[in-house]
């Protein structure tokens, strides 16, 4: 009796009492949803076009974000750091393209899965061979990201806005407007979708493959560039920064493989999820339940729909 | 010339069903068993048992376990050190439980929780498939290694939050702890590896692996042949994780003496899952090589450059490491996706012509 009510009413009684905590962990959710949605926005974008569960996504990020951390260390001016991160994220793109992708080509899919693992390895080598392994902090001033926070008054309490968080969701936002504009509008975006479509159709109709997957693996790079900053200003760059990456998994399980709104929607579900989880009902069962909340919630949906809220209807025939 | 079946004359189906049906091979088989039973004990130093063979024959048994889900009935899982950590878990509470009773027994037993817990979480590969079940099973990775850290009856309440083998005689001599000479280690090690192998091979060879195969290949059109398939994978998901169960038990109570539930973090997961790509999907002996080559690499990268001459922190080696072994993943899977396994067929069909070339 005593454990039902502090599951099912202590909760929202206490949801109720203090309006304004409800809101602030409803914005932290929101936030690390909207975050969530950007790294799994990477691995839908490269899913779509060549059909690769690409595991690499989250340490890309952390390389991209360390790249240009450690770049500005060695002196280079911030912004110029930034245009070579670019530059960095685009030779990955065509080095990844060339060395993993073209030779695995009709491979079975669990094989080129398997290949992004050792990238990710490979990836978590270099970055720490050159940058060496420890934290830095995000040069947040130098790109004139804002700093502080505003404190709202509301439902009788303070609601406490970090500014980075507000341009988070703004930046982030943005970022999926365009690339939802450029997989609708654009010829580049035509062409990625006709590639995911079918290869061979779009090889027939005259749509370089090699072309299309440097260019989905480099706005993949430019997506894992701008969460990895993002993040990173949230707390230091380093490789811990890999499990909030494969917190992205879940996310884009969740909203399934091939949808934009998916990643969206799963972000939001399994940011706010989890922060509404551990503050209220964490204490429950002694705390850290953050870590695992998400796959718990991917796996109860997917029981109930195995291709995800939003995947295409998984097909099979013999 | 060597290795060839001409003059060997099948009398029974029995022989002609042989797992090792040439001569030589027999043979072969036999010599490896021996330098493993007597040479290496006898010839190795403290350094080669306890740092090489007893943890590779550990990693190669949660390798067989891991093919055994992923290579044979297909089902790919990131959650096999959680499974692992389960296994060491229940060995800690039931032989501090019951500690009069023979540690070895133990070790067998908490394959079965691990077993247990593997079901539970397999239930869902029946219907999420492929990539949407690896990232389902991240749910146990995360899940159990939260439980080995929160639940604190787990470790028995110990302040460290670690859990400490103490000392386990088997017929009166030390086995665990740290009055176990590494050679009675090493021998308790080898016999459950031998053992183990043995009924993984039964297993894989038989009507049950065949089951595995045919799910793996296409379920649904196994299910149309007869096959139940909730049966075949939670089967393939019990056995495997009994396998994981008894090598995580193995890795604390026989290799390192204490674990921390780091050490059954997602890495070790991902280590076990290259061991087995590497060493060759659905093949017990490229879990054997997977183990070998993933586990002898950084050894090999600590100890080569020294020998050479060279002076490389501790921690460029670390990133070394980290380098070749992605570096070599995406090798093998671009030169050979069948693994070493695939290359050791190559290398035994070459040598029946030998020297002859065709």
């Amino acid at each position: 009796m005593d454990l039902h009510y502090k599951i099912f009413i202590d909760p929202f009684v206490q949801m109720g009492a203090a309006p304004d905590l409800l809101v602030q962990t409803l914005w932290e959710g929101f936030v690390s949803g909207v975050l969530y949605a950007l790294i799994a926005l990477g691995f839908v974008l490269i899913y779509k076009a060549s059909g690769v569960f690409n595991f690499a996504q989250g340490i890309m990020m952390v390389f991209a974000a360390l790249t240009l951390v450690g770049l500005h260390e060695k002196g280079v001016p911030a912004f110029l750091a930034l245009f070579l991160t670019i530059g960095v994220m685009y030779a990955l793109a065509r080095g990844v393209e060339r060395l993993v992708l073209r030779p695995l080509v009709n491979q079975p899919d669990i094989m080129l899965f398997m290949a992004t693992f050792g990238l990710t390895y490979v990836l978590i080598g270099i970055g720490e061979l050159v940058f060496g392994g420890n934290p830095k902090a995000m040069i947040t001033s130098e790109l004139y990201l804002p700093k502080g926070a505003i404190d709202i008054q509301a439902f009788g309490g303070f609601v406490s806005l970090q500014k980075i968080d507000i341009a988070a969701a703004v930046i982030a936002s943005l970022m999926v407007v365009c690339l939802g504009f450029g997989f609708q509008k654009t010829r580049i975006g035509r062409a990625l979708r006709a590639v995911a479509d079918d290869h061979q159709a779009a090889l027939s109709v005259g749509i370089s493959l090699n072309q299309i997957w440097v260019i989905v693996w480099f706005a993949a790079g430019l997506v894992a560039l701008v969460a990895g900053i993002l993040w990173g200003a949230r707390s230091d760059v380093s490789f811990a920064l890999q499990i909030v990456a494969l917190k992205a998994l879940p996310v884009l399980i969740l909203g399934g493989l091939t949808s934009v709104p998916g990643a969206i929607v799963g972000g939001l579900i399994v940011g706010i999820g989890e922060k509404l989880g551990e503050f209220y009902w964490g204490p429950l069962l002694g705390g850290g339940i953050e870590s695992w909340l998400a796959y718990v919630i991917v796996l109860a949906v997917l029981l109930v729909r195995p291709q995800g809220l939003f995947g295409d209807r998984i097909i099979e025939r013999i | 010339m060597l290795y060839r079946e001409a003059g060997e004359f099948k009398a029974s189906y029995a022989a002609d069903q042989a797992i090792f049906p040439i001569r030589q091979e027999r043979s072969g088989l036999a010599i490896i068993l021996a330098i493993a039973l007597i040479v290496l004990p006898a010839l190795g130093n403290d350094f080669l048992i306890t740092s090489v063979l007893v943890p590779f024959y550990v990693l190669a048994l949660a390798t067989i376990g891991l093919n055994i889900l992923t290579g044979y009935a297909g089902l790919v899982s990131l959650g096999s050190a959680g499974f692992m950590g389960v296994g060491a878990y229940a060995c800690y509470k039931l032989s501090s439980l019951f500690p009069e009773i023979n540690i070895v027994v133990w070790i067998f037993a908490s394959g079965f929780f691990a077993c247990a817990v593997g079901v539970l979480f397999g239930l869902p590969s029946l219907r999420i498939k492929g990539f949407y079940l690896a990232v389902a099973t991240l749910a146990a990775q995360f899940f159990l290694q939260w439980c080995f850290v929160r639940v604190g009856w787990l470790y028995n309440y110990n302040p460290s939050g670690a859990i400490e083998v103490p000392v386990h005689t088997l017929f009166g001599w030390p086995v665990t702890g740290a009055s176990a000479t590494p050679r009675t280690r090493y021998y308790v090690c080898l016999f459950i590896l031998i053992v183990m192998t043995w009924v993984a091979s039964n297993l894989v060879h038989g009507r049950i692996g065949r089951m595995w195969m045919a799910v793996r290949d296409m379920d649904i059109a196994a299910e149309l042949i007869g096959i139940r398939l909730l049966h075949a994978k939670l089967l393939a998901f019990a056995v495997s994780s009994f396998y994981m169960g008894v090598a995580g038990a193995m890795m604390v109570f026989l290799w390192l003496g204490a674990a921390e539930p780091e050490a059954f973090n997602i890495n070790l997961s991902f280590l076990l899952l290259f061991m087995v790509i590497i060493g060759g999907l659905g093949s017990l002996i490229g879990a054997f090589f997977g183990a070998a080559l993933i586990h002898a690499l950084p050894i090999l990268l600590r100890t080569l450059p020294a020998a050479l001459g060279l002076d490389l922190g501790s921690a460029t080696i670390e990133h070394l490491t980290f380098m070749v072994t992605g570096g070599l993943i995406i090798f093998f899977l671009i030169a050979e996706p069948l693994g070493l396994a695939r290359l050791w067929q190559i290398a035994k069909q070459k040598l029946r012509m030998w020297p002859f070339p065709y």
